[in-house]
């Protein structure tokens, strides 16, 4: 049992010393994403919540934007789960090793699974395999995640009432999605995606209910699909 | 649909994706079929709500600097990003590019 202790505590502090090197990305990332909050249409209160509620950044920002253009609730709600489809892949690639977990564990945990606490979590677990371990190494890099973003949501909402609006900082926006779509260029066809998803989107952007930017999204994985097939 | 319903519905919706194979699918391998769509999603969607942002002015396309210094501030940050990964430097570079074209047009 004391044996047992200790695993959790040393998985643990691993964990969160695994996450400690994106840090660097994370606390920009929050700050720009506060301060982006604090101006928008729903508020530092609302938009700040966002971070606790939905807890996946790249769909926070977009569902900022997206009410502060107008579009309709239901293809509001409808593009932020598109964007958060990948976790559909981390939760079947994460699986068979939180199969092994107490069922609290099992329904709590995937609250934490962020892109960056799937990526550092499967390589541990592939180092790893005891169940307890794997556990707590999980815990320890999707707390270090969470209490991170938490924090600087925080301080960039307190920053962001102080910033006037011509400073222009709503266009920290599509930079943060630039720099979040630059590592997803890994080949050919993922480089195609997201041309026609740009060409489409911006061809598409007076469509109704704020539809152009699913219009795009969906072209540009259709002619991701499309090139993947086609090309060798 | 208030905003607040909006944002809880994206929460449950998202930790029920995150739930998906791990609580309620088990763990059956993901199929083919889904698996390759998914991996454009990240890129795509990206892509689409970069886009727009950046590149029209108006409602209208507009790549000259100067009438849209956005343009050139986020061709800025893309090449950053490539070469650097370094996401303050990003912002840093972006918003000093967009300030810069301001005060000069």
């Amino acid at each position: 049992m004391s044996q047992d202790r200790s695993t959790r505590k040393r998985a643990f502090v691993d964990g969160v010393r695994a996450f400690l090197p994106l840090v660097i990305a994370v606390i920009p990332f929050g700050l720009v994403f506060g301060i982006v909050a604090a101006g928008s249409d729903m508020g530092s209160w609302l938009g700040g919540a966002t971070s606790f509620i939905i807890f996946a950044g790249a769909a926070q920002l977009a569902t900022l934007q997206l009410v502060d253009a107008g579009a309709a609730g239901a293809v509001v709600i409808a593009t932020a789960l598109v964007i958060n489809a990948r976790h559909l892949m981390y939760s079947a690639a994460l699986a068979p090793a939180f199969r092994e977990f107490p069922k609290s564990a099992r329904i709590v945990l995937p609250y934490l699974l962020t892109d960056q606490a799937f990526a550092i979590s499967v390589v541990r677990f592939g180092e790893i395999e005891d169940p307890v371990y794997r556990r707590w190494f999980f815990t320890g890099a999707g707390l270090g995640l969470w209490v991170t973003w938490q924090i600087f949501t925080v301080v960039g909402i307190v920053v962001g009432a102080q910033v006037p609006a011509s400073w222009s900082l709503d266009f920290a926006i599509p930079l943060m999605f630039v720099i979040l779509l630059v590592p997803t260029l890994k080949g050919r066809p993922e480089l195609i995606a997201a041309i026609v998803g740009a060409a489409v989107a911006v061809a598409a952007a007076s469509a109704p209910y704020g539809l152009g930017l699913m219009i795009g999204a969906m072209s540009g994985v259709v002619a991701g699909v499309v090139a993947q097939r086609v090309m060798p | 649909m208030t905003d607040f319903a909006i944002v809880v519905a994206i929460g449950i919706g998202t930790y029920l994706i995150r739930l998906s194979f791990i609580g309620i699918v088990g763990d059956r391998a993901m199929p083919d079929w889904a698996m390759v769509p998914i991996r454009f999603v990240a890129p795509a969607v990206l892509a689409a709500l970069a886009a727009p942002a950046v590149l029209l002015h108006d409602g209208d396309l507009a790549i000259s600097p100067a009438t849209n210094p956005r343009a050139l501030a986020a061709a800025v940050a893309l090449l950053l990003a490539w070469k650097t990964k370094n996401v303050a430097v990003v912002i840093a570079a972006g918003m000093a590019t967009v300030w810069a074209l301001q005060a000069i047009l």
